[in-house]
């Protein structure tokens, strides 16, 4: 059952990949700075790969099977982009590469900036940030340097519906400005009222996500901007829905004034187990001098026509500053270049066509058995509540653990907050309606064992390499190594 | 091209369940003035022509497969036994989700668990975390904790000099609305000097082995000073050297952060990268960023778990000390594999290499006349020379000759004008390392410099 640590595996003096020798002479080591051991593992180069095949079986992924997890956008991982990202031009290319030698990365980031930008209606992007959450951090720095540099000092506040995403107010801590959350209405929209009472000159912004973390699209999104507007604060779309969002609207003509792009959701690369993700930013003219850098620009145009420009890296004026070394997470913009370029403009609108057909459908499916608190046509993903009336024993995180006995990977559970025991399904556009019709009867399924037999779920799961978790035990114990330290260490640790 | 399975028929179905008529019909909640525009962007391709137009930019790069690279300053050019991408393009893998449900991702935990072990031998603390962005942004949550320590009471934040630029300039972006004093960078402070900024209001002083221009210290003396002064103090360092030197544990660090880029992931221009975050025990609880524990699952069965949840943003929202969600889960794998096929041994081994090539590489430039080696300090794979002509004329010469030279200094650090940070590693051979040598001395001796 369970695999044993690689160091459980290892044997004094077996070696795996060996070097080779030195060319040069030996030059002496200062003995004073060198370390008395080292505790790394000792196995064959075949027992390490047998150790990580194993352990890759113990995972759900796309390639293996439905990923319905709502906001998270698990679609297909195209191969293609996987071996492009590995061209030896891109990935044996030292980041501080001269741009005169690295014009052919320059060139591709120009175009993506270019792309991000059209795609959502925004005049610049930066493509720097690592991740969703550092998207969301360099959109409210920027927010703040915008107020800051028209000297209006008073805006501290910054409006975040209480659907949100955990990481939105956190992003409003770290900048260090205060969060008013907003109510949502019986709609499952924001509470347009609470919108308005809220506006003052104090109010630094909004953070939306759109269409909502509920799965539907706001249907008075330009008077909750308008409304910002008009006290004078600025208003940033989290963009991790924007699969629902391709070729239907532009944030940026809605009167959005920055937003960050999940390129690891919306553009298909993978997500790796938990990263490596990008978290690109759009911004308006308003915020083009604050964008995060560096970003890349046109140094010279082309001196005859059908002639590549000359691309440079250029820290944007009053840049808020690096987020990170170099210039952003490289592999992931090969990737989502791939991606793009694969579909063109017409294709990346089918995109969210389909991922909004394969939700509403799954969701007409279902929704005589499970009850959706927002009973609406949706967008890329919908919300449904996971318990049944006179079944108390049964709950959401109940169902999800016996869809885990089905092959299938649990919907998000108990997100968003505002919904009780909350099933955030979100299909995406790359599931064939065979697969689409499978789930769907197991859900129906689960729903009829809930009645029956409702330690099935309770119990759940059943088949999985291991059962349910002891987490407190996880938390108590906290044995985060599969050693503990060596007495050499603690021996010799200073104080 | 298109990755939508759809056929005609299927819409039709679908659309008739959901009682709509068409796709468009699903979208009438977008204010209709905005619904629909045109994406102005190229038409789309297939798998071929894609595949072409990629390699015709990688194409346009100059790098370490076609040119000798004695370039580092923060990314390294170190081999990557095979067997790491294989791991990595396992589907399960890298088409998997954040570990949120244990039972189905027991692969993705139990890699992680090894990665934070391997992390904590390596740089001789109690513990690690699932990782950072990357290095930088390591240091950067770093400084969090030092302020969440003293309850934000403390406000001075001690960065010193060797610190990569590029991390010192986060900490900065981070932490620019926070009211914090971060000093100690501006000059190349003795260990005296630097160690008299330490007061009672400093919250945390971060130093670097090795530096960013190559050298290493024992930071002993130092900890004393900073723990009795009551704050933490973070150690920056380089994974390959900890292969070989004392680690920043051995020396009293509270924290240890760093790029962990050299444990089997590729330059890629930057990124992705993987930021490795280690601690004592006292601090684990107080530490941003995903942590697997191992637990039992109920059939007493040994598992792993995200553990330590409610300190992270999902849970605590505008109460979490930092908004960080993902780690760099597939660049974390990466490294766990790299220093199980490397092994204690193999990590020892290309340690040593790069050890022994730059210090060949840096004996025979100093032979030469008209350069300088800084020898000052102990150094690993990364050392400073001063050139008689500009950088820059040095670099295009060896670029001639199908040699990537070192970084100008001098753009970052003005003191440093005509000094170069060169970086040798187990991929240089020493026919490479001869030819750079033999054209640094052309190139000074065609300037008409003598020593």
């Amino acid at each position: 059952m369970t695999e044993l640590t690689i160091y459980e595996k290892s044997v004094s003096g077996r070696v795996g990949v060996v070097m080779p020798a030195t060319d040069v002479p030996l030059s002496e080591l200062p003995e004073d700075l060198l370390r008395s051991a080292l505790d790394l593992p000792e196995v064959s180069e075949l027992q390490a790969v047998r150790h990580f095949v194993n352990l890759s079986t113990k995972n759900h992924a796309i390639d293996k099977g439905f990923y319905p997890l709502g906001s998270c956008t698990m679609k297909y991982n195209p191969k293609i982009n996987e071996d492009v990202a590995r061209l030896p031009g891109f990935a044996h290319l030292h980041p501080l590469t001269d741009d005169s030698a690295s014009q052919g990365a320059l060139g591709l980031m120009h175009t993506l900036q270019e792309w991000l930008a059209e795609i959502a209606g925004f005049t610049g992007s930066s493509l720097v940030p690592a991740a969703g959450a550092q998207g969301e951090l360099a959109g409210i720095l920027m927010i703040r340097a915008y107020h800051q540099s028209r000297n209006d000092t008073k805006r501290t506040k910054i409006l975040v519906p209480n659907s949100a995403h955990g990481t939105n107010p956190a992003t409003v801590s770290m900048a260090g400005l205060q969060v008013v959350e907003l109510p949502s209405d019986e709609n499952g929209d924001v509470n347009l009222e609470a919108v308005r009472a809220a506006c003052d000159d104090t109010v630094a912004g909004m953070m939306v996500t759109m269409p909502s973390t509920l799965g539907v699209f706001d249907t008075h999104i330009v008077e909750v901007i308008n409304a910002v507007h008009a006290c004078g604060g600025l208003m940033y779309m989290d963009g991790a829905n924007m699969n629902a969002l391709l070729g239907i609207v532009k944030p940026g003509e809605l009167g959005f004034d920055v937003m960050h792009y999940n390129l690891h959701k919306t553009f298909s690369t993978p997500h790796g187990g938990g990263g490596p993700g990008c978290g690109a930013v759009g911004v308006n003219n308003k915020l083009v001098p604050f964008l995060p850098g560096p970003i890349v620009v046109i140094q010279e145009k082309p001196a005859r026509k059908g002639e590549p420009p000359l691309y440079a890296l250029e820290m944007p004026p009053q840049s808020i500053g690096r987020l990170k070394a170099f210039h952003g997470n490289f592999g992931m913009h090969v990737r989502a270049y791939a991606y793009i370029r694969t579909y063109g403009g017409t294709g990346l609108r089918e995109v969210s066509r389909h991922a909004v057909l394969n939700a509403n459908y799954v969701r007409s499916r279902l929704r005589d058995t499970y009850h959706m608190p927002y009973d609406r046509i949706c967008a890329h993903e919908f919300v449904m509540e996971g318990h049944f009336e006179g079944v108390d024993s049964v709950h959401a995180l109940d169902i999800s653990k016996r869809l885990m006995d089905y092959g299938i990977h649990p919907p998000t559970n108990y997100f968003p907050l505002i919904v009780p025991e909350a099933l955030l399904i979100e299909p995406t556009e790359t599931e064939d309606k065979d697969t689409l019709d499978n789930f769907i009867e197991v859900m129906l399924t689960i729903a009829k064992e809930a009645k029956e037999n409702p330690t099935l779920l309770t119990e759940a799961p059943h088949v999985t390499p291991v059962a349910r978790l002891d987490e407190v035990r996880a938390a108590k114990q906290l044995v985060l190594c599969c050693r503990p330290l060596p007495q050499w260490a603690l021996d010799q640790a200073g104080d | 091209m298109s990755y939508i399975p759809h056929t005609d028929v299927e819409r039709q179905q679908m659309l008739a369940a959901i009682g709509v008529t068409t796709i468009e019909d699903l979208f009438e909640a977008v204010p209709s003035r905005y619904r629909f525009p045109k994406l102005d962007l190229p038409d789309g391709a297939s798998e071929m022509e894609v595949a072409a137009e990629l390699q015709s930019f990688a194409e346009a790069n100059d790098h370490a497969g076609d040119f000798a690279l004695f370039r580092g300053a923060g990314a390294y050019h170190h081999y990557i036994p095979s067997a790491v991408n294989h791991i990595l393009l396992r589907g399960e893998f890298y088409t998997a989700y954040t570990p949120y449900q244990p039972e189905m991702s027991q692969g993705t935990l139990q890699a992680i668990f090894e990665y934070q072990t391997m992390i904590a031998q390596l740089t001789g603390m109690d513990g690690a975390n699932a990782s950072h962005y990357d290095g930088a942004t390591s240091l950067a949550e770093a400084v969090i904790v030092g302020l969440e320590a003293s309850r934000h009471a403390r406000k001075k934040i001690v960065l010193s000099y060797g610190i990569h630029p590029h991390y010192r300039a986060v900490v900065r972006t981070y932490h620019q609305w926070a009211g914090l004093d971060i000093v100690g960078d501006d000059a190349d402070h003795s260990a005296e000097d630097f160690a008299n900024l330490i007061d009672e209001d400093t919250a945390m002083v971060a130093v670097a082995t090795p530096d960013y221009f190559g050298r290493m210290a024992d930071f002993r003396e130092l900890a004393k000073r900073v723990h009795a002064a009551g704050a933490l103090l973070v150690i920056v360092t380089n994974p390959m050297a900890l292969a070989l030197f004392k680690s920043p544990g051995e020396m009293g660090a509270d924290i240890v952060v760093g790029e962990g880029q050299p444990l089997g992931i590729p330059l890629s221009y930057g990124g992705p990268y993987v930021g490795f975050f280690a601690t004592k025990m006292g601090l684990m609880r107080r530490i941003s960023g995903r942590i697997v524990g191992e637990t039992l699952d109920k059939n007493g069965v040994k598992a792993y778990v995200m553990t330590l949840r409610p300190r992270e943003q999902d849970i605590r929202r505008e109460r979490a000390t930092s908004n960080i969600c993902t780690n760099q889960g597939l660049m974390a794998l990466a490294a766990t594999v790299y220093l199980s096929l490397m092994g204690k041994n193999g990590m020892k081994r290309a340690a040593e290499l790069c050890y022994h090539k730059a210090h060949y590489a840096a004996a025979q430039i100093d032979h030469l006349n008209s350069y300088t080696v800084d020898q000052s300090q102990p150094f690993f794979h990364e050392f400073v020379i001063q050139c008689p002509v500009p950088v820059a004329q040095i670099n295009a010469a060896l670029y001639e000759a199908g040699i990537i030279g070192g970084i100008d200094l001098g753009a970052d650090y003005p003191a440093l004008k005509n000094h170069m940070l060169l970086c040798v590693t187990e991929m240089n051979s020493k026919d490479e390392i001869d030819t750079l040598v033999s054209i640094l001395n052309e190139v000074s001796e065609k300037a008409g410099v003598t020593a």
